[in-house]
């Protein structure tokens, strides 16, 4: 295994540029279970660490952003987050507990690209913006359009992802659910993620699709202002949108049912 | 996950880097196996044993330490990345500071007891915590499986309150 440990964002680039290296930051998701993991363990890494340059969050007229190496801990820390983007704090502190947030990154949610990711929803819902790098270029991509299938996603070998952007929008809704098997230490079974702006409504779920992603159907019928009567109102509507399946973890029907009702109850508490 | 996508290193050739860290107060420098993890380093190579691992998968919390003063799984550190931080585990800490934990029985097989007063100490030192946390919520990373996790709340109420009395009749 070999790690190259560059000492600035310039260098790291110039790493993955003549080589397509696993980026590392955190590694709370790289390391899960390494001394068994030999594939892992050839791997070739770029140690992100170090890089100051990309670690803590940023206010602007235009937004917040936070720095690819900006973790859980700082967002639950951040009085103005806590008051601006409460959703970023309820979700942060629903990862693992204090020793996963201390040195997991929101970058590295988003680049893991897990489906069920506690991280990934809210920032979907808020509209987040992927800010990638590469030695030549530099390029933004909507959240939403930056996974292209399970743990796939459009940044290519030799990009970095830099920074996660926030528009500042006044998002007067924001609601973060979390359904896993126990409220501490559990990877979600459902989540959903609700936001309302002045750019509409958004519904965000994960763990029932390849991908996190935005029930757009929902979206559009909120934005028309339809009414739901009961949970079972949505599923149609949901049906178009997510593709939950049996998993250890829970079951096609028991997810789609749940987040039906998450949802509604959101929705109803968020009128 | 694997670097499927990624490159690989070539096994013929020795990839061990020298890094320097500040470990319980005193300057330490080694040559690690970028596969080795803090905690590898800090129990196989350093001979500190106190730190414990349990699951190796960032769950149960028996190998806490600190690094720059935040709890951490030293199970998830790669050994590299403590280049330059301060790491603190379970030999640095002051016994008596662990009374209120073994008077309230926050401690039975002590498999979890390292990590758990890694975090405990770690909230008595920052009650500032407590105002948007609540002890419980705290020591969620912390799992124990004969305490019941009442005793271990318990002792660092009470620990808490003992640090507030101590404040109010300075000695």
């Amino acid at each position: 295994m070999k790690v190259e440990a560059p000492a600035t964002l310039d260098e790291a680039l110039a790493c993955l540029q003549a080589a397509p290296l696993v980026p590392l930051a955190g590694g709370t998701d790289l390391l899960v279970h390494w001394p068994g993991n030999l594939e892992a363990k050839a791997g070739h890494y770029v140690d992100l660490w170090a890089l100051d340059e990309l670690r803590g969050i940023r206010r602007d007229a235009e937004g917040l952003t936070l720095g690819a190496l900006a973790t859980y801990w700082d967002a639950i820390r951040d009085s103005r987050i806590r008051e601006e983007f409460p959703i970023l704090v309820q979700a942060a502190r629903q990862v693992g507990a204090i020793q996963i947030q201390s040195r997991g990154t929101w970058a590295g949610n988003v680049v893991n690209a897990s489906p069920a990711a506690d991280g990934v929803p809210v920032l979907m819902a808020l509209d987040a913006v992927v800010v990638l790098a590469s030695a030549s270029r530099r390029r933004e991509v909507p959240l939403d359009a930056f996974y292209t299938g399970y743990r796939t996603t459009v940044r290519r070998a030799d990009e970095l992802v830099v920074a996660v952007r926030l528009p500042d929008r006044g998002n007067a809704v924001q609601t973060f659910v979390k359904v896993g098997s126990r409220r501490a230490q559990a990877i979600a079974k459902v989540g959903l993620a609700l936001a309302r702006s002045e750019a509409g409504w958004r519904v965000v779920a994960a763990s029932v699709a390849p991908t996190v992603v935005r029930c757009r159907t929902v979206e559009a019928a909120l934005d028309a202002g339809d009414a739901f009567a009961a949970p079972e109102d949505l599923l149609p509507l949901l049906r178009e949108d997510v593709t939950p399946i049996d998993d250890l973890r829970s079951t096609a029907r028991y997810r789609e049912m749940v987040l039906a009702r998450v949802l509604w109850h959101a929705i109803a508490e968020a009128a | 996950m694997s670097p499927e996508r990624g490159s690989y290193a070539d096994p013929a050739v020795d990839y061990h880097v020298e890094i320097a860290f500040t470990l319980n107060g005193a300057e330490v420098r080694i040559r690690v196996d970028p596969a080795e993890r803090l905690l590898d380093v800090l129990r196989y190579r350093l001979g500190l044993t106190g730190t414990k691992e349990g699951c190796a998968e960032g769950e149960c919390g028996a190998c806490t330490v600190w690094i720059d003063g935040l709890p951490v799984d030293s199970c998830l550190v790669p050994a590299v990345q403590a280049r330059g931080r301060e790491v603190v585990t379970i030999e640095a800490v002051d016994p008596m500071r662990l009374r209120p934990l073994l008077e309230s029985g926050a401690t039975q097989c002590g498999a979890c007891t390292p990590g758990v007063v890694m975090t405990a100490l770690w909230i008595l030192d920052h009650p500032d915590l407590l105002e948007t946390h609540t002890v419980r919520e705290l020591m969620a990373g912390n799992l124990c499986r004969c305490t019941g996790y009442d005793g271990i709340v318990e002792g660092v109420l009470e620990a808490l309150e003992a640090t507030r009395d101590t404040e109010r009749e300075p000695a």
